[in-house]
């Protein structure tokens, strides 16, 4: 039993940090119908931003994060403005292959500066902390992690829903056209959307990078994750991602242990393909 | 107030509104008619700057528009009433009526224009909760007058309020725009399939056939032409 308690907290934690990734990729998606490839690999650049800024300077993620929020931030402005906007008028599938395009480039340019070695934040206000709840163990980097993940997704869900701006990303998800017609400068909101994109798979990448080795491969996993997740969650839907995140993390949290960890990302995907044959639009989909 | 000169506007580069010149003068209410794919709707969208023009000139309070982008035209006072009533349709409606007022900032006076719109159409008041998707199609069109209105224009294009409705509702539509237009001042151009309903409303009108004006008046005279009682008239 406490086993079980313990995996259901590991893989809850984990899958809040999930949710924030899908998050970013899903607000894109449901903005302008365009699914990122490089998403995740926005991600490995946030971790490393971390990793030297900790390296030469010797600074704590924690204190790293609002500097690798801002570079993820202009890495999605510089995506949007560079790659996206020029394919925006063609067939879908030219953004996603723009983007895969993308995500390849990027991933061998870090080989190329930084080499493809794992390197470690090995040391931060955090790390090796643990908290004993009842007789769960909690590691306190993982818990700020979700905490932290958690919050975001909360604020980003409320500026979308609550404020001027917000519904002014709302009206042009819905009709560009339109939302100009009321006096949208919806390039604008493009470029904001996609910087906001880049901002929570930064923050995610900080608060993951204590705990995860970073190398230029590091976010290639969470960025398919994240797709899976997406797509479980309705494509474009910011609370259907927070869901379905943390499922997925339960699912290859407790999946993994029983069935061994090799599988559990299989079991990931597994999810993934059984409920698109029943629900294509998702769990939470429309 | 609005000036179109000389004007040929398209799609891609291909015209199909060609060198057409009108005006509307404040406190107006024009009208442009002509049937299906005449270019009413390609000459407002040219006009509200989501179209931009092959040749010609737009002016608006001796201004030159045709090379700002809609979001800015807008801000000028502007409002358009897009074909189809294309309302936010995942928003409520007063959510839809608050994106009107999209460029307005003084709060006090966004409640006023709201109470305004409310008063106009009480089946907005009573729905203001509800998404814009679940209104009925005539509501929808009050939807997208009244988000129109809460931008506070001093001119409104207006595309095709009668597409949908019943007879009965496009009288009533029409009339309310004949109201806005008196008691507000809003200036209105209107565009209209429905040729005499809209040039019984209007104080002048233009006639559109293929992209080109063949004739122009007051709303009584064109009723009264061999031209519009022949190709629209049916008589
Ligand atoms: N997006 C578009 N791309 C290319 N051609 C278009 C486009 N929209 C309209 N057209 C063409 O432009 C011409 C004028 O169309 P427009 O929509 O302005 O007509 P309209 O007078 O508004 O007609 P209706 O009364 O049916 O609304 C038509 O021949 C139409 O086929
Ligand atoms: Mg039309």
């Amino acid at each position: 039993m406490s086993m079980l308690a313990q995996l259901v907290v590991t893989g809850a934690l984990i899958g809040s940090v999930y949710s924030l990734v899908a998050v970013g990729l899903t607000l894109v998606w449901g903005l302008m119908d365009i699914l990122n490839f490089a998403h995740g690999d926005f991600m490995m650049i946030s971790m490393y931003t971390v990793f030297w800024l900790y390296a030469l300077l010797k600074w704590d993620p924690l204190v790293s994060l609002p500097i690798a929020a801002l570079v993820a931030a202009m890495i999605g402005l510089l995506t949007y403005k560079l790659v996206i906007k020029r394919v925006l008028n063609a067939p879908g599938l030219m953004a996603l292959l723009a983007t895969f395009g993308l995500s390849l480039f990027i991933r061998n340019f870090a080989q190329f500066l930084w080499s493809p070695n794992y390197r470690f934040v090995g040391e931060s206000i955090l790390s090796g902390k643990k908290l004993m709840i009842f007789d769960v163990i909690v590691g306190l980097p993982q818990l700020v992690a979700a905490l932290g993940s958690i919050g975001m997704t909360f604020a980003v869900a409320l500026f979308i829903k609550k404020t001027k701006f917000g519904k002014a990303i709302q009206a042009t998800a819905q009709s560009r056209e339109i939302a100009e017609l009321m006096g949208v400068d919806t390039e604008k909101v493009y470029m904001f959307t996609f910087a906001l994109s880049g901002i929570c798979v930064g923050v995610a990448g900080t608060l993951l990078s204590g705990i995860f080795p970073v190398y230029p491969e590091s976010g290639a996993m969470y960025g398919l994750l994240a797709f899976v997740i997406v797509a479980l969650g309705g494509f474009g839907n910011i609370w259907g991602a927070f869901y379905a995140g943390i499922m997925i993390g339960l699912a290859e949290t407790i999946g993994g242990f029983y069935l061994g960890t090799q599988f559990k990302y299989a079991i990931a995907f597994l999810i993934y393909l059984l409920v698109l044959q029943f629900r294509p639009k998702g769990l939470f989909g429309w | 107030m609005l000036r179109v000169k000389n004007l040929t506007t398209g799609y891609d580069g291909v015209p199909v509104v060609f060198d057409v010149s009108l005006e509307v003068n404040q406190a107006e209410f024009v009208a442009i008619v002509g049937s299906n794919g005449a270019g009413k709707t390609t000459i407002l969208r040219t006009i509200s700057g989501l179209l931009k023009p092959i040749s010609g000139e737009i002016e608006f309070e001796g201004k030159q528009i045709h090379k700002l982008s809609a979001h800015e035209i807008v801000r000028l006072g502007i409002a358009h009433v897009p074909e189809g009533r294309h309302v936010f349709g995942k928003m409520s409606v007063k959510d839809n009526l608050l994106m009107g007022a999209y460029t307005l900032n003084d709060r006090a006076k966004v409640n006023k224009l709201l109470n305004e719109v409310f008063e106009i159409f009480p089946r907005l008041k009573e729905r203001e909760n509800q998404k814009a998707e679940t209104l009925s199609g005539g509501e929808q069109q009050m939807l997208a007058v009244g988000r129109a209105l809460m931008a506070e224009p001093k001119l409104m294009l207006v595309d095709e309020m009668s597409l949908g409705l019943m007879p009965m509702m496009v009288d009533k539509v029409l009339e309310t725009l004949k109201q806005i237009n008196k008691e507000k001042g809003v200036t209105i151009l209107l565009v209209e399939q429905k040729v005499q309903e809209a040039l019984e409303m209007a104080d002048r009108g233009y006639v559109l056939q293929t992209g080109r004006i063949v004739a122009h008046g007051t709303g009584k005279e064109l009723l009264e032409s061999d031209l519009v009682k022949k190709a629209y008239l049916g008589m």
